[in-house]
């Protein structure tokens, strides 16, 4: 395996093959998060879900997306045509980009990742943070005034929680002392006889609880739904697109729920290491557990008023993301002397 | 700062968004405490009524394959019935047509003879049709029938793809009931039934 990678020519060839196959890997993961979602919101409201294509339904999703992929491309008159295209193709790229340094597991002699990146968290959070442009780009150039207002929703509210959520991850950073993903994932105690992984959210607790709630606000989903929501700005920035352009703003918001749940798993569940479980499956198990998590508070909350959003942001979470690191600091500075 | 992270329930919707930061909030109910606890306490119980809600069965029937009970006297598509021994039950006497609030019934009577005898009465119904895209499955025709000739049975899927196919004619009508309807019918003729039909005019 080693040898491949150390031989240019196999390096690529491998890194290719890895993309590839991450790309499928990630697109097949989506569609079935879409039918978790719609099955587990389904049984929440105690009807059954999709059940009709396929078993259990399991091909709805293939029948959703022949059906949009067929649908007129469509472009509302005075739109600003270039824009309008581009902003989908934004939100999708950055939401795919971030899966280039996530590490699934390491099993064997084999590691379940593109590149292994020494900042690979804060290249997470640079490529998420495009999302904000995919949104307002969108509604700006959809020439309709609930676009606008959904994208300016959405750039309060990125802007608003992106620091909570950066924040809440730098006790992290201090206590595993490394922004590679696979360190904190690999991070490793020597508490008297036990000596090995831990999941971190024994040490920072209220870290992760401020990185959940920012976490759904990032992804626009519910309760934290502004941007798109449909009683009030009909579909916000989503109101002016359809067909395939619409399927790439579904795709990212899919894959960044992914993404925020398999950071979750790796910041603070251990990621890879779940008692016997083979790796990549009990990284799976996480992931998915808190894709529950997502539908869970969707099927649950009502959307928040948009004054609440910003008072729960700046005089909730962030001042709390503050205190957290300080008296991190604090605590490990006594502790390691 | 924790008192800024009220849930939704804690501070209702209000028509004007340029209210003072807590004016109009209906006060707490007492024994509820404020703050966070309290707070975290409601989304928690939200959380888990959810969660019930997710691992009980579903409430809903999977329609086409299975459907709802209906009412033994649900007003449905219309049959004409007959006799055991074949003839029509309608006599062409047209008190349906007449009982009809929305005039969706035609009929034209005949003269039976005894090379051609339709039904054991006078006359008989030559022409008899249902306007089904009027009529209001009221049942004042089945009501009004002196023989108990028309009656509405349990089906109410009776979409089709065209205006022509919704007049139904004597031949649609004519079609054998249901056996569960059959039966029901046949108990409510038993106690009185003077007019058991003979081939005798």
């Amino acid at each position: 395996m080693s040898q491949i990678y150390d031989n240019p020519i196999g390096h690529w060839v491998v890194v290719v093959v890895a993309m590839t196959l991450l790309l499928f890997v990630v697109l097949t993961a989506t569609a079935y998060t879409v039918w978790f979602e719609r099955v587990a919101l389904g049984r929440i409201q105690r009807r059954p879900g999709p059940n009709r294509v396929g078993p259990f339904g399991l091909l709805q999703l293939a029948a959703d997306g022949i059906k949009l992929a067929f649908k007129e491309s469509f472009v509302p008159e005075k739109t600003d045509k270039v824009l309008y295209v581009l902003a989908p193709t934004i939100a999708v790229g950055a939401a795919f980009l971030a899966w280039a340094v996530i590490p699934i597991g390491l099993w064997g002699n084999a590691q379940y990742w593109i590149a292994d990146v020494n900042v690979g968290i804060l290249l997470v959070f640079a490529v998420s943070s495009l999302n904000v442009y995919a949104i307002v780009i969108g509604g700006y150039s959809s020439n309709n005034k609930y676009s606008l207002l959904g994208g300016l929703r959405s750039a309060a509210q990125l802007i608003s929680y992106e620091m909570a959520l950066g924040l809440s991850l730098v006790p992290t950073f201090m206590i595993v002392g490394s922004l590679r993903l696979r360190d904190i994932a690999e991070y490793t105690v020597h508490w008297g006889p036990y000596t090995g992984p831990i999941p971190l959210i024994l040490l920072t607790p209220i870290g992760f609880v401020i990185y959940i709630i920012a976490a759904v606000a990032e992804t626009n989903r519910a309760p934290f739904d502004l941007p798109e929501a449909e009683q009030e700005l009909i579909g916000g920035f989503l109101t002016e697109y359809s067909g395939l352009k619409f399927v790439m703003y579904y795709l990212a918001e899919y894959v960044n729920m992914i993404t925020v749940s398999a950071l979750a798993a790796l910041l603070f569940f251990g990621g890879w290491y779940l008692w016997v479980i083979p790796p990549v499956f009990a990284f799976l198990i996480k992931v998915i557990l808190f894709l529950f998590l997502y539908i869970w508070l969707r099927g649950t909350f009502p959307r928040l008023r948009y004054d609440m959003l910003m008072r729960l942001g700046w005089k909730g979470l962030l001042p709390l993301a503050v205190a957290n690191v300080v008296v991190t600091a604090i605590i490990l500075v006594a502790v390691q002397g | 700062m924790s008192n800024d992270e009220k849930n939704p329930e804690a501070r209702p919707e209000h028509p004007t968004p340029l209210r003072g930061r807590d004016e109009g909030v209906p006060p707490k109910p007492e024994g509820q405490g404020t703050g966070l606890a309290a707070d975290v306490t409601a989304l928690a119980k939200g959380l888990k009524t959810t969660l019930g809600e997710f691992f009980s069965p579903p409430v809903t029937l999977e329609y086409p394959e299975s459907k709802s009970p209906r009412s033994e006297r649900y007003r449905g598509r219309h049959y004409l019935r007959r006799y055991d021994n074949g003839l029509e039950r309608c006599i062409g006497c047209e008190l349906c047509a007449a009982a009809c609030p929305v005039g969706c019934i035609l009929v034209i009577a005949a003269e039976n003879t005894d090379e051609n005898r339709v039904s054991p009465g006078e006359r008989y119904a030559k022409t008899y049709e249902i306007n089904m895209l009027r009529c209001i499955f009221c049942g004042y025709c089945e009501e009004a029938c002196p023989v108990q000739a028309i009656v509405l049975g349990p089906e109410y899927e009776l979409s089709d793809t065209s205006r022509e196919k919704f007049i139904y004619t004597k031949e649609k009508l004519l079609e054998p009931l249901p056996p569960d309807v059959q039966a029901r019918m046949d108990k409510k003729d038993e106690p009185h039934s003077p007019d058991a039909p003979g081939t005798s005019p």
